[in-house]
């Protein structure tokens, strides 16, 4: 902290830039991998630097790969919508939990919490979610199961209503004959953005990343694909890249697909909007990991 | 009492439209969490989905007796807690080495700049997490056998047929992707250490390593115990992502690879083994929750405020 060895310093910065240097490194060759030509990888292997930058992966998945950009978009639908839903509930909850004269509150209280204590695990879940309420096959199946409603948030969110918003504001408005919703509306919202963006951050990118929902539910409709999903599927299966190519216009590709590297090209596109806006929202990043840390 | 119900009524009426906003968070609660709670029954069910939760025949203890009679209960038991051990024991040295590391560094840009590069795992799926080792690891054109061995004339190795080289490179990616975060948490604790500490230990001509070892460590001592314990509490979980995607669901690597998660999801969705796969979860659900409870009673006794409840 207040250390005075300069020695320290030194060995502090190079110790933590080594760190770096191995964090970033693999998408290095990630990035790199998908510049370069099939023939190259083939006999280089992928390696750090392209010998020669080759952007053919990239071309065939903006003109051929149709089926690709519509999983890109699906990742998109199904991550705005998911993140919606789960602020939505969980601002409704943590505020309706925030009152506290509520008849119940105890009761739903422990309603909510209990489930961060005893789950029923995958496969019950599974069969509540296809069997009863049959959302394999349909976009629900991306959005319902186990992505849109998390007790912990809920718990953070009625503690930051409770603790943040002083009590006086909401007295006054209710003088002023505002009425319970106006209230959530007009003071507790605009008073928990920092918490809602944290929220809504680590709800995104939950959503953004799920490949498992996909593997469990969608058992037929490949075209209702996450980019995840895409990923994940081209791994499980080579031949899955001239299968799903094959059905869609191939244009000057038919034959050539060069499947080495536009795997490591949708990989590429997969953590782009993630990688480009990161900046932007990094100190909420920080914050949700500290907030979330500690309780686990 | 009359007065009272009398109040409550009022207060519910008031509430109404607030109770009305959260009721879909509620239902979703019952269908998402309390119904797979009582489908944890099925694991005494000889379930089929033709015949559904309602009406499958009870078994009894059959799914469990399967289960143990097979090589992979005992597999499956080693290798997630074996695993939760090593990551629980190395992750935190290193995060707490990393956070200390952080805590000395006097540029903030530069702090700023570390934070924000050592967090990137973080942020990406465990999907992409596979592809990143693939690229080093595939037998023909992976990075560590073209590029590494072959300059040196070492024969390639294939590391996706390979069991034994597993545990190394799964404790190194679970470690590449959360010391970052990890350490995140334990520097958030040590920004907050009051400076006065570390300014009288100055005064007195303490050095860096006197400083760390006699005031930092010190007071990380209740944080640590904490985090261990609840990690401890969360000892027959895995991240199903890691152990099925990062060695790409490989058969030859099951041994070294399979954990409850994945034990269940292979079980379900490629042998279509219902009964062994609701055991097993089962089994993990039911000691998960007298884990997580113990760990929290003994949180509650050391520390009350970083208890769960």
């Amino acid at each position: 902290m207040a250390g005075k060895g300069r020695g320290f310093q030194v060995f502090s910065n190079v110790i933590l830039t080594i760190l770096c240097f191995c964090t970033v490194m693999p998408f290095v060759l990630l990035v790199s991998s998908s510049l370069t030509s099939d023939a190259t990888i083939a006999v280089y292997g992928y390696s750090f630097f392209p010998r020669q930058i080759d952007t053919t992966a990239y071309r065939y998945l903006f003109l051929s790969g149709s089926k690709i950009l519509k999983a890109y978009g699906m990742t998109f639908l199904v991550t705005g919508i998911g993140t919606t839903l789960n602020i939505c509930c969980t601002m409704a909850m943590g505020y309706l939990l925030s009152k506290k004269d509520l008849p119940g509150r105890a009761f739903l209280s422990f309603f909510i919490f209990f489930t961060m204590l005893f789950n029923g695990g995958m496969i019950p879940s599974y069969i509540v979610w296809s069997q009863l309420i049959k959302v394999s096959d349909t976009i629900a199946g991306l959005i319902f199961p186990n992505l849109m409603l998390s007790a912990f948030n809920v718990i953070l969110m009625r503690t930051y209503f409770t603790t943040n918003i002083p009590n006086e504001l909401c007295e006054a408005a209710e003088m002023d004959s505002d009425t319970q919703v106006g209230i959530l509306f007009h003071i507790s919202i605009p008073l928990s953005k920092p918490m809602l963006a944290t929220l809504t951050l680590f709800s995104a990118l939950a959503y953004w990343n799920d490949w498992i929902n996909g593997l469990y539910y969608l058992v037929r409709k490949k075209d209702l694909y996450t980019i995840q999903n895409v990923l994940n599927s081209m791994q499980n299966n080579i031949q899955f890249l001239r299968d799903f190519s094959s059905a869609s216009s191939l244009g000057g590709f038919a034959g050539s697909i060069p499947t080495l590297s536009v795997r490591m090209a949708i990989a590429v596109i997969s953590i782009v909007p993630i990688l480009a806006i990161y900046p932007f929202f990094q100190q909420y990043f920080v914050r949700g990991i500290v907030i979330g840390g500690v309780k686990g | 009492m009359k007065t009272k119900n009398k109040h409550a009524g009022k207060k519910l009426y008031k509430y109404r439209f607030l109770y009305l906003l959260a009721l879909p968070g509620f239902v979703y609660l019952i269908i998402n969490n309390y119904m797979p709670m009582v489908g944890l029954v099925l694991a005494f069910k000889n379930y089929s989905f033709a015949k559904g939760m309602l009406h499958s025949p009870w078994c009894g203890i059959h799914n469990f007796t399967y289960l143990f009679n097979s090589k992979w209960a005992k597999i499956m038991f080693r290798n997630t807690i074996g695993y939760n051990l090593l990551f629980l024991v190395l992750g935190n040295i290193f995060a707490i080495f990393v956070a200390i590391l952080l805590g000395e560094i006097r540029s903030e840009r530069a702090k700023k700049t570390y934070q924000t590069l050592i967090l990137i795992p973080h942020l990406v799926s465990t999907v992409l997490i596979g592809y990143l080792v693939f690229a080093f690891l595939s037998y023909k054109n992976g990075f560590i056998n073209m590029s590494l061995l072959e300059p040196l004339g070492k024969e390639p190795v294939n590391w996706y047929t390979e069991p034994k080289y597993w545990p190394f490179i799964l404790t190194l990616v679970q470690m590449w992707r959360s010391f970052g975060f990890q350490s995140i948490v334990y520097f958030a604790t040590i920004i907050g250490f009051d400076k006065s500490y570390y300014e009288a230990a100055v005064v007195d001509g303490a050095t860096t390593w006197q400083q760390i070892s006699r005031i930092t460590l010190p007071l990380l001592r209740p944080t640590v115990i904490i985090l261990v314990i609840m990690a401890l509490g969360r000892m027959f979980a895995s991240d199903f992502g890691l152990f099925y995607q990062v060695p790409m669901n490989t058969g030859t690597l099951y041994s070294a690879t399979t954990t409850i998660d994945t034990f269940v999801y292979r079980a379900m969705m490629q042998d279509h083994d219902v009964g062994r796969s609701l055991a097993a979860g089962f089994l993990q659900s039911i000691l998960g929750f007298v884990v997580v409870t113990i760990a929290n009673s003994v949180v509650r006794k050391i520390e009350p405020e970083s208890a769960l409840y």
